[in-house]
C-alpha cells in the first residue's frame, strides 16, 4: 500500500513566501500570547500543596469549595479531575511554618465535612525554591540540549544546516508553548520532558530532510539548490507522513488511555510532532536555503580522482 | 547479487533478544506478601534472630513460605496477606525495639531465575504508591556552627599552651584573636597556623590581631560533612519509621531525597523527619538576679531561657554537654511513675560529662531541647531561614557526679518523653534541614497508573502493528518482529539496571520509543521501494536501501539522544524515568531494526533471486 503516490517534483519552495508568512505570523501569536496570557504554570514551578482526592460518588464542588472556606483556605481551588469523583485542590505557598502538613489538614477537614470516606489519591507539596530552581535548570536544559545539537549537526553537516535545524527546533517549542499559553493548559514537569522529546523528534526528521538534500547535492549535478529541496522534500515526504502517522497513532493512544496525569505530556508531544513535521519541510531547509547553501558547500574537500582538476582547468 | 548474513551475525542478534527475553521474565511473576525485620541503631538480625522469628510464627499457628536471612535483615514470605498480617503484629509485639518489623511484596522470582540476577523492573512511586521527600539542609548553621567550634578550639589550644590573648571572637567571615603583646601574637600565631592547615591567617601588628578565614575548600568540607551526616542521621530516623526497602539519597549540593514505598501515613513520617532536634546541657546561674535579668540586665556570662509554660531561667552560657555525644535514649518510667527519658554518652561525652558535674554536686543543671523549625521566609541568597528555638525541658538538682549515662525526669507526659528519647536517639544534626518539596501517591492511584500505562502501551503497539502490516505487508511483519524485541529489550535491560526505575512518564517513554522506533524501518523500506522504481534488482535495492538509510538513521538517533541525556541529567524523580526508557529504547530500537531486521530480511529473501517483492 502507498498514501502518497507521487510522479512529479512537488515545488515545495515556491510557496515558501507563504510558508514564511505564515511560520512568523504563528510565532508572533505565540510571543504575543506568552507576553500577555503567560505559561499557566503547574505545583512543580509555583511552588504550593495539591491534593488529589477520590470520593465514593459524584462530589459536589460548589460543596466542597464552601467547605474550604469556612475553614479559612479562601485561595482553595477545587476541580475535578478525570472524572467526577476525583477532585483536586490546589493551594498556594503558605507563610505558615508547617506548610507541608497542609495536605494531611485538609483531608481532616474533607472526611469531616462531607462524612464521606476519603480516599487519597495523591499529595504533592513544593516549597517555593524548589521550583525556581526547577524552572532554571528546565530553562538551561532545553539550552544545552539546543547548543549541543547545532555543535553534533554543523560538524556533521555543515553550519547552514545546524543553524536551520536549530532555528526550526526554536520554532517547534516556542509554539508548542505558545499553544499551552493560549489554551491555558498546565504547564508541569512532564510537559517540560514532553518538550524535550519533541525537540528530538523534530530534529529526527530535520536530519532525514538534510540527509537527503546533502546526498542529492552530491548525486545531481546542474541543478539549482531550490530544486534540489523540492526533489528531496518530495522523496521524503511519505517517509515523513508515515513516521508522523505511527508517532501520532501511539500518542493518541496515550491520550485517550494514559489517564489524567499524562495528558499534558500527550498533548504537547501530539502538537509537538505536527509542527515539527511542518518545520522539518519549510522551516528548516527554508533556513538554509535562505543562508544560501549551495553544492561546494556539501561536497567533501576531497579530491576524487587524481588530475580531476587539472583536466576541469585545461581549455 | 544476494543478501546474506555470516551466522555468526544472525546468532549474535537471536542470542542478544533471548537475553533479553530471559531478564525480561521475572516481570511476570508476581509478587509474594512479606515481613521484613531489621535491626535498629547498629543491631544486626542474625541466625538467633531468624530462629526467634520461626519460634514466635509456630507458637502462634502462622504458615509461612520461606524465611531467610539476608544483609542483616529477616525475610519472611508468606501464602496469603492475611498471614502476613497477623505475623507482622505478632513480630512486632514480641521482638522488642531492637528490630523494626515491616510489611513488604517481594518478587517472586523463581530460584533459578534469582540465581542468574534475574529481578523484576523496579516501580516509581508514582506506580507503586508511597511518599517522596526532598529536604534541604542549612549549609549557613552548618558553617557559622564550624566557626562556633573553632572559637572554642583556639581558645582551649592558646590556653593549654599558656599564650595569653585578650579576646578571641567570630567577626563576621573571619575569627579575630586579640593579644595583648607583640610576642603572644607571634607564638600564637605559629602555633595556630601549625594545628589548622585549612585556614588563612593574617596578623595585624598595629591591633595585635590575628584574623583566620576558612578556605574555600574547608568550607566545601564542611558543607560535605554536613550532608553526609545528616544522610546518615535520616537514615537512621528513616529505620525508626519501620519501612521495607527506603531510599535516602543525596541530590546535588544541599538536598537529600528520601522515597518510602506504601507509606501512606505521612503525618508521623514527616514529624519525625522534620524536627532537628538537639539537647545541650547547662549549669543554672544561681548568683546571677533573675528579676533584673527579665528587665534585660543579663549577666554576661548567663543567657535567658524560658519553659513550655514561660517560665524564664538563668542559665550559664558556658555548654557543659552538647547532644553529638548521645549515643542512645529510652524512656521509661522512675520509680514514682513519672516519665522519664535515660541517655546514654559516647566516653568523650562521658568524661566531659564527669568532669562537669563533679564540683557542681547539689547544683541545679538544665536540660535545653533547641531547635531549628523552618520559616518560609529565605535570605537574599534563596535559602531557607531556619528560626531556632530554645526551650528549657527540665532543671533537675545534680544528685551525684554523672558518667557516661544518667537519666532525666520531668520532660512532660509519656508521650512526650517517648517523642523526646526518639528524636534524641536519631542522633543531634549538625545543620538543620527542612522538607522543601513532598510528593505522597496513594495506592490505589498507583495501581490505576500501572493499570493505564500498560493499557496505552499495549494499544499504541497493537495501532503501529496493524498499521505496519497495511503498509508493507510481509516487511510490515518483520518490522513488527523488531518492535516485539525491541519491548523486550527495553523491558529486559530496565530490569537489568539496578537503578532504573519504571514510572509513568517512562511508561509514556516506552510508548513514545514505539512510534518512533518503526522510523528506522520506514526510512529503509520507503528507500527498498525507491531503489526498486529506479529499476534496480530485488537484491540490489534490499542493499542499497539498508546502506543509504543507515548514516541517516545513526545521525538522527544520535541527535535525539542527546535531547534524552540532557533530560536524563537535569530531570528528577519521574522526568528522570522518562529520560531512562527513551534512552534504552533509541539505542535498543537502532539495534533491533537496523541489525534485527536485516538479519531476518536477509534469511528470508536475501537468498535467491526474486522478481517482486512484499513491501
Amino acid at each position: 500500500m502507498q498514501i502518497l503516490q507521487l510522479k512529479e517534483t512537488v515545488a515545495f519552495m515556491k510557496y515558501r513566501k507563504i510558508a514564511m508568512v505564515f511560520s512568523a505570523l504563528l510565532m508572533i501569536a505565540a510571543i504575543t500570547s506568552l507576553t500577555v496570557n503567560k505559561l499557566n504554570f503547574g505545583l512543580d514551578f509555583t511552588g504550593g500543596t495539591l491534593i488529589e482526592v477520590g470520593f465514593e460518588q459524584a462530589a459536589d464542588l460548589q460543596k466542597l469549595r464552601q467547605l474550604m472556606q469556612d475553614n479559612n483556605h479562601n485561595d482553595a481551588k477545587v476541580q475535578f479531575y478525570g472524572s467526577s469523583r476525583d477532585v483536586v485542590i490546589r493551594l498556594g505557598l503558605r507563610e505558615d511554618v508547617k506548610a507541608e502538613m497542609l495536605g494531611n489538614e485538609i483531608l481532616a477537614i474533607l472526611e469531616k465535612g462531607t462524612g464521606q470516606k476519603v480516599d487519597m489519591r495523591r499529595i504533592e507539596f513544593v516549597g517555593a525554591s524548589v521550583g525556581d530552581e526547577l524552572a532554571e535548570q528546565g530553562g538551561l536544559a532545553m539550552l544545552t540540549a539546543l547548543i549541543c545539537i547545532l555543535v553534533y549537526v554543523a560538524f556533521r553537516f555543515e553550519w547552514r544546516f545546524a543553524v536551520g535545524s536549530v532555528i526550526a527546533l526554536f520554532h517547534d517549542v516556542l509554539l508548542t508553548l505558545g499553544l499551552f499559553s493560549i489554551l491555558g493548559l498546565e504547564f508541569d514537569l512532564t510537559v517540560l520532558a514532553a518538550i524535550l522529546a519533541v525537540i528530538g523528534y523534530s530534529l529526527n526528521d530535520t536530519i532525514v530532510v538534510s540527509d537527503r538534500i546533502r546526498e542529492n547535492f552530491r548525486k545531481i549535478r546542474d541543478t539549482l539548490p531550490e530544486e534540489i529541496i523540492n526533489i528531496s522534500l518530495t522523496q521524503t515526504l511519505s517517509r515523513t507522513f508515515i513516521t508522523s502517522i505511527t508517532t501520532i497513532l501511539v500518542l493518541a493512544a496515550l491520550f485517550f488511555k494514559g489517564g489524567a496525569l499524562i495528558h499534558g505530556f500527550a498533548s504537547a508531544l501530539l502538537f509537538g510532532v505536527f509542527v515539527g513535521t511542518y518545520s522539518s519541510i519549510y522551516v528548516a531547509s527554508l533556513v538554509a536555503l535562505s543562508l544560501g547553501i549551495s553544492r561546494e558547500d556539501l561536497i567533501p574537500e576531497v579530491i576524487e580522482k587524481e588530475g580531476a582538476e587539472q583536466e576541469e582547468m585545461m581549455p | 547479487m544476494l543478501n546474506r548474513y555470516p551466522l555468526w551475525k544472525t546468532l549474535m542478534v537471536a542470542l542478544l533478544v533471548a537475553l533479553g527475553a530471559l531478564y525480561a521474565t521475572p516481570n511476570l511473576y508476581g509478587e509474594d506478601p512479606a515481613v521484613q525485620v531489621s535491626g535498629l541503631r547498629g543491631v544486626e538480625a542474625n541466625i538467633a534472630t531468624l530462629d526467634t522469628i520461626k519460634g514466635h510464627l509456630s507458637d502462634n499457628n502462622i504458615d509461612y513460605a520461606s524465611i531467610v536471612l539476608e544483609k542483616g535483615q529477616v525475610l519472611t514470605r508468606f501464602k496469603n496477606t492475611e498471614d502476613q498480617l497477623k505475623a507482622r503484629d505478632v513480630l512486632d509485639d514480641n521482638l522488642g525495639k531492637k528490630y523494626s518489623v515491616a510489611l513488604n511484596l517481594t518478587p517472586a522470582t523463581p530460584d533459578w531465575l534469582a540465581a542468574i540476577g534475574g529481578t523484576p523492573m523496579k516501580l516509581g512511586l508514582d506506580l507503586s504508591g508511597g511518599v517522596s521527600f526532598l529536604m534541604e539542609v542549612n549549609m549557613k548553621e552548618a558553617i557559622n556552627k564550624a566557626k562556633t567550634a573553632m572559637v572554642a578550639d583556639f581558645r582551649g589550644d592558646l590556653r593549654n599552651e599558656k599564650i595569653r590573648y585578650r579576646s578571641v571572637k567570630e567577626d563576621g567571615d573571619v575569627i579575630a584573636v586579640k593579644f595583648r603583646k607583640v610576642e603572644d601574637l607571634d607564638v600564637g600565631e605559629s602555633l595556630l597556623k601549625k594545628r589548622y592547615r585549612d585556614l588563612l591567617f593574617n596578623t595585624d601588628e598595629d591591633t595585635l590581631t590575628l584574623t583566620a578565614q576558612m578556605t574555600e575548600v574547608k568550607l566545601k568540607e564542611i558543607r560535605e560533612y554536613a550532608l553526609q551526616q545528616n544522610i546518615t542521621i535520616i537514615r537512621n530516623r528513616v529505620n525508626e519509621l519501620g519501612v521495607a526497602e527506603p531510599l535516602v539519597q543525596r541530590q546535588g549540593k544541599k538536598h537529600i531525597v528520601i522515597e518510602l514505598p506504601g507509606v501512606q501515613d505521612t503525618a508521623k513520617a514527616k514529624e519525625i523527619l522534620n524536627a532537628t532536634a538537639t539537647i545541650e546541657f547547662r549549669l543554672v546561674d544561681t548568683e546571677g538576679d533573675l528579676s533584673a535579668a527579665i528587665n534585660g540586665r543579663i549577666p554576661p556570662s548567663s543567657i535567658l531561657l524560658t519553659d513550655k509554660n514561660g517560665k524564664p531561667t538563668l542559665l550559664k552560657k558556658r555548654i557543659m554537654l552538647t547532644g553529638d555525644h548521645i549515643t542512645d535514649a529510652k524512656s521509661g518510667f522512675d520509680e514514682y511513675s513519672r516519665p522519664q527519658v535515660n541517655i546514654s554518652l559516647d566516653s568523650s561525652g562521658g568524661s566531659k560529662m564527669s568532669n562537669g558535674t563533679k564540683s557542681n554536686i547539689g547544683k541545679p543543671m538544665a536540660t535545653v531541647f533547641i531547635e531549628y523549625k523552618p520559616t518560609d521566609r529565605r535570605d537574599p541568597e534563596g535559602n531557607i531561614i531556619f528560626e531556632k528555638v530554645q526551650e528549657v525541658i527540665s532543671v533537675a538538682t545534680i544528685q551525684a557526679r554523672l558518667g557516661k549515662s544518667f537519666r532525666i525526669t520531668g520532660s512532660g507526659s509519656p508521650a512526650e518523653a517517648h517523642n523526646l528519647a526518639l528524636l534524641l536517639r536519631a542522633g543531634a544534626l549538625i545543620a538543620p534541614i527542612a522538607i522543601v518539596e513532598e510528593r505522597t501517591v496513594g495506592p490505589t492511584l498507583g495501581a490505576e497508573n500501572v493499570q493505564l500505562g500498560f493499557q496505552a502501551i499495549m494499544m499504541g503497539f497493537g495501532l503501529v502493528f496493524i498499521f505496519m502490516i497495511i503498509y508493507y505487508r510481509a516487511f510490515g511483519v518483520v518490522a513488527n518482529l523488531a518492535l516485539g524485541a525491541n519491548l523486550v529489550l527495553i523491558i529486559g535491560i530496565m530490569s537489568m539496571i539496578p537503578g532504573a526505575t519504571l514510572t509513568l512518564p517512562g511508561m509514556a517513554g516506552i510508548v513514545l520509543t514505539v512510534g518512533m522506533a518503526v522510523d528506522a524501518n520506514v526510512l529503509i523500506f520507503e528507500r527498498i521501494r525507491e531503489e526498486i522504481r529506479e529499476g534496480k534488482t530485488i537484491q540490489q535495492a534490499i542493499h542499497q536501501g539498508y546502506d543509504a538509510a543507515f548514516s541517516t538513521i545513526i545521525d538522527a538517533n544520535i541527535t535525539t539522544l542527546i535531547a534524552a541525556l540532557i533530560l536524563f541529567a537535569v530531570g528528577t524523580g519521574p522526568v528522570k524515568g522518562f529520560a531512562v526508557t527513551l534512552s534504552i529504547g533509541i539505542l535498543t530500537s537502532m539495534f533491533t531494526s537496523v541489525v534485527g531486521t536485516r538479519a531476518v530480511v536477509n534469511a528470508i529473501w536475501g537468498g535467491k533471486s526474486l522478481k517482486k517483492l512484499s513491501i
